[in-house]
């Protein structure tokens, strides 16, 4: 089926050609650089909504982590027996919880970008891809303010004696939710391009994320994926596997990577996420072209 | 801006098509692709689409070899019937999907105004909104900014500024976004019924809001609209879509008479009556549409009538909903799309019309109007609150027999009515 696609002819700013074309990765960044206004308002936009409609409001930015991380500890570490070293489980799980948070919000809100704006899809033109993005750069201000969290945490268990310490490394800590922030938009757009076309999908996004959460290392040590017979090579396969244990080894550890093949592990990681972005981004404007016909 | 510009077409639009899947989008969901995978067939009803039938099955052709050439400055009223293909153009020249062979040439800064208050969010305020509505419709912030005092006065929202939007009346919500989207300075504007917003006064603001962006700034708008009074008053040239195809171009009143004139009498192909089936009804989740005759003063369904003879307008309709505050109203245009006069059963009503199946009926005594072609066009409101279903199908007739002038001449009497009046001649004795 022929798809179709829009271009700015070179020559001439001011003329907009409309016709079906079989491209398959063309972005206009000319285009997406005059929408900038719309991107710094629907970030503003997502996060003031958020927290309007509730009363605790930006509170549960911070909450829910936090509870995430309470019952975790609970199930994983004190009954399920995992141990977590010398670093308290808490901290253990809330350190790995900022970069998986981030991920996990980003590719819900990322794949959800057709169907929850379907109405406005229909109505007006403008770059989609605005929107994920906006969703990911919001979702930062909810990662930043659960770092604030953190921190406080990292401070009460450092002055109770516990062995934790963080370095010049933590600077790391900023390309480190950079890659995730690339990671988890490359497979938004992945996912919001396939249930585009198949509905059903949508369904499977949840589970989705649960299983890629018990396969990536927030709860246990990477150590245990790694020397585990069947398991060792999600470390590699895994790109958020590196980045969680990663981020722990810098906010908790001085930046010492518990595991030697860290730093190859990153690299593969990093890959893979600019592959994830360059294949959903391709996707996301093949499905964008159309997907007004079928949603 | 080179001189090429000016010369040039500011809309190109060529052979331009655009395909539909119809019926159930059974291969949008994983079980339908399976079942396919397995050869099981979709069993979609064939429906008979005559010319329109796609080259794939189970596709339509909702534009088909479209061309229109629009010059800048040029105010476009798209007129057709539900599902000319009206919509689908609007959606291609603004960019929402695009076409499946052909190609459109914009040389101009584009906005749509395909529905007021897109993307306008409930927990916002009036103000944020206004920033959000303008980018989404492609603003810069400068420019919101530069006509912020403006839109904020147009919308008369003032105090409201800061209130969610959520605890507007809807009347202020359609006046703020309204507001927005009247405020924004493309070269090119595609609007599609927007003027089914707020109450009369409001609406007229609108229209004059319009008509000056339009003569002021030399813009070019493209204007989807069933009132055809509207199309006639501001558009300086009207195109009929039918079948997916650009049928008559040319100045409003012409394309209007010749549109009326052909207007297929459905149900059975009666003259003087439309009938509908539930699917294909003009409707909303409140009221739906069942019928609308002329019958005349001998009782037989009629598109003929004699001047001095009452015509008898009969609307039938299902309220689906309460409607709090609604009325029908029937207005009867000129084959011009002139608004000749608009009749309601207001007083009649209920405060809240419960659901249930109701007739209208409105007879236009003997005597009122012209010898000429009209056309009645039904519409449902709740006055000063909102438009419930806009003007849709019109039913064509034509007036004819005894003259209600008193004019010897046999000349074509101008006017959208000619009422009898009561006529005295008398000769002034020369007083001295």
């Amino acid at each position: 089926m022929p798809d179709a696609s829009s271009k700015e002819s070179p020559q001439n700013g001011y003329e907009i050609i409309i016709q079906p074309s079989r491209g398959w990765l063309r972005i206009n960044w000319r285009e997406l650089w005059e929408y900038r206004d719309l991107l710094r308002i629907l970030v503003r936009r997502d996060f003031l909504a958020k927290y309007k409609q509730t009363v605790l409001g930006p509170l549960w930015f911070v909450i829910q982590p936090l509870l995430t991380a309470l019952v975790m500890s609970i199930a994983f570490n004190r009954i399920g027996g995992v141990d977590t070293g010398r670093i308290p489980d808490i901290i253990f799980n809330l350190c790995a919880l900022l970069p998986w948070s981030y991920f996990s919000q980003n590719v819900t809100t990322g794949a959800a970008t057709f169907t929850a704006n379907s109405h406005l899809f229909g109505k007006v033109y403008f770059p989609r891809l605005v929107v994920p993005a906006a969703a990911s750069i919001s979702n930062m201000f909810a990662l930043a303010l659960q770092f604030i969290v953190f921190v406080a945490f990292y401070l009460y268990y450092a002055f109770s004696g516990a062995d934790i310490h963080m370095g010049a490394s933590v600077l790391l800590i900023i390309p480190l939710m950079l890659l995730t922030g690339i990671l988890s938009l490359g497979v938004s757009l992945l996912i919001a391009a396939s249930t585009a076309k198949y509905r059903d999908l949508s369904h499977l996004t949840p589970v989705l994320l649960q299983l890629w959460m018990f396969a990536s290392p927030v709860f246990y040590p990477m150590a245990k994926m790694e020397h585990h017979p069947s398991f060792s090579w999600l470390c590699w396969a895994n790109p958020m596997a590196p980045i969680v244990e990663a981020t722990r080894d810098i906010l908790l550890s001085g930046g010492a990577w518990a595991t030697p093949q860290m730093p190859q592990m990153l690299v593969t990681s990093a890959l893979t996420a600019i592959l994830a972005l360059i294949f959903g981004v391709a996707a996301f404007n093949r499905a964008e072209r159309t997907v007004v016909d079928s949603v | 801006m080179t001189a090429v510009h000016t010369q040039r077409p500011i809309v190109e639009i060529q052979d331009v098509s655009k395909r539909y899947r119809i019926g159930s989008q059974d291969s949008s969901t994983l079980g339908g692709l399976l079942r396919r995978a397995l050869g099981r067939r979709d069993t979609t009803p064939a429906m008979d689409l005559g010319a329109r039938t796609g080259d794939l099955p189970g596709t339509f052709w909702s534009i088909r070899d479209f061309n229109l050439s629009v010059e800048r400055g040029e105010i476009i009223g798209l007129i057709g019937r539900n599902g000319a293909g009206k919509s689908t153009l609007l959606k291609l020249i603004s960019r929402i999907t695009e076409p499946t062979k052909g190609t459109i040439r914009l040389r101009g800064r584009i906005a749509s105004l395909l529905e007021v208050g897109t993307g306008f969010h409930p927990e916002l305020t009036g103000r944020e909104n206004i920033f959000l509505n303008g980018a989404i419709l492609g603003m810069k912030r400068w420019e919101i900014q530069a006509k912020f005092d403006e839109i904020v006065e147009f919308a008369e929202v003032g105090s409201f500024l800061d209130t969610p939007v959520k605890r507007y009346s809807s009347g202020m919500f359609v006046r703020l976004a309204f507001a927005v989207a009247a405020h924004l300075e493309p070269e090119i504007l595609l609007i599609d019924e927007v003027l089914a917003v707020g109450d009369a006064g409001f609406q007229q603001k609108c229209l004059g809001k319009m008509n000056d962006v339009a003569n002021r700034t030399g813009r070019t708008i493209f204007f989807v609209s069933h009132n055809l009074g509207a199309i006639r008053s501001l558009c300086t040239r009207a195109v009929l879509i039918e079948d997916g195809t650009a049928k008559m171009s040319g100045p409003p009143e012409d394309v209007i008479t010749h549109y009326l004139s052909t207007t297929q009498t459905g149900g059975g192909g009666v003259p003087g009556r439309l009938a509908w089936s539930d699917a294909e009804a003009p409707a909303t989740n409140e009221l739906r549409l069942q019928s609308l005759t002329l019958t005349n003063v001998r009782g037989e369904v009629s598109a003929l009538f004699d001047a001095a003879e009452p015509v008898r307008v009969e609307l039938c309709y299902r309220v689906l909903q309460p409607i709090r505050g609604g009325r029908m109203l029937i207005a009867v245009y000129t084959s011009d799309g002139e608004l000749a006069f608009v009749a309601t059963d207001h007083q009649l009503h209920e405060a809240v019309i419960s659901p249930g199946d109701y007739r209208t009926t409105i007879t236009i005594p003997g005597g009122i109007l012209n010898r000429r072609a009209y056309a009645v066009t039904p519409s449902c409101d709740a006055p000063g609150h909102r438009h419930i279903l806009t003007s849709g199908p019109y039913l064509p007739f034509t007036v004819g027999g005894t003259p209600n002038h008193l004019s010897q001449f046999p000349e074509r009497w101008p006017g959208a009515v000619c009422p009898r009046v009561e006529t005295k001649l008398e000769a002034i004795p020369n007083a001295k």
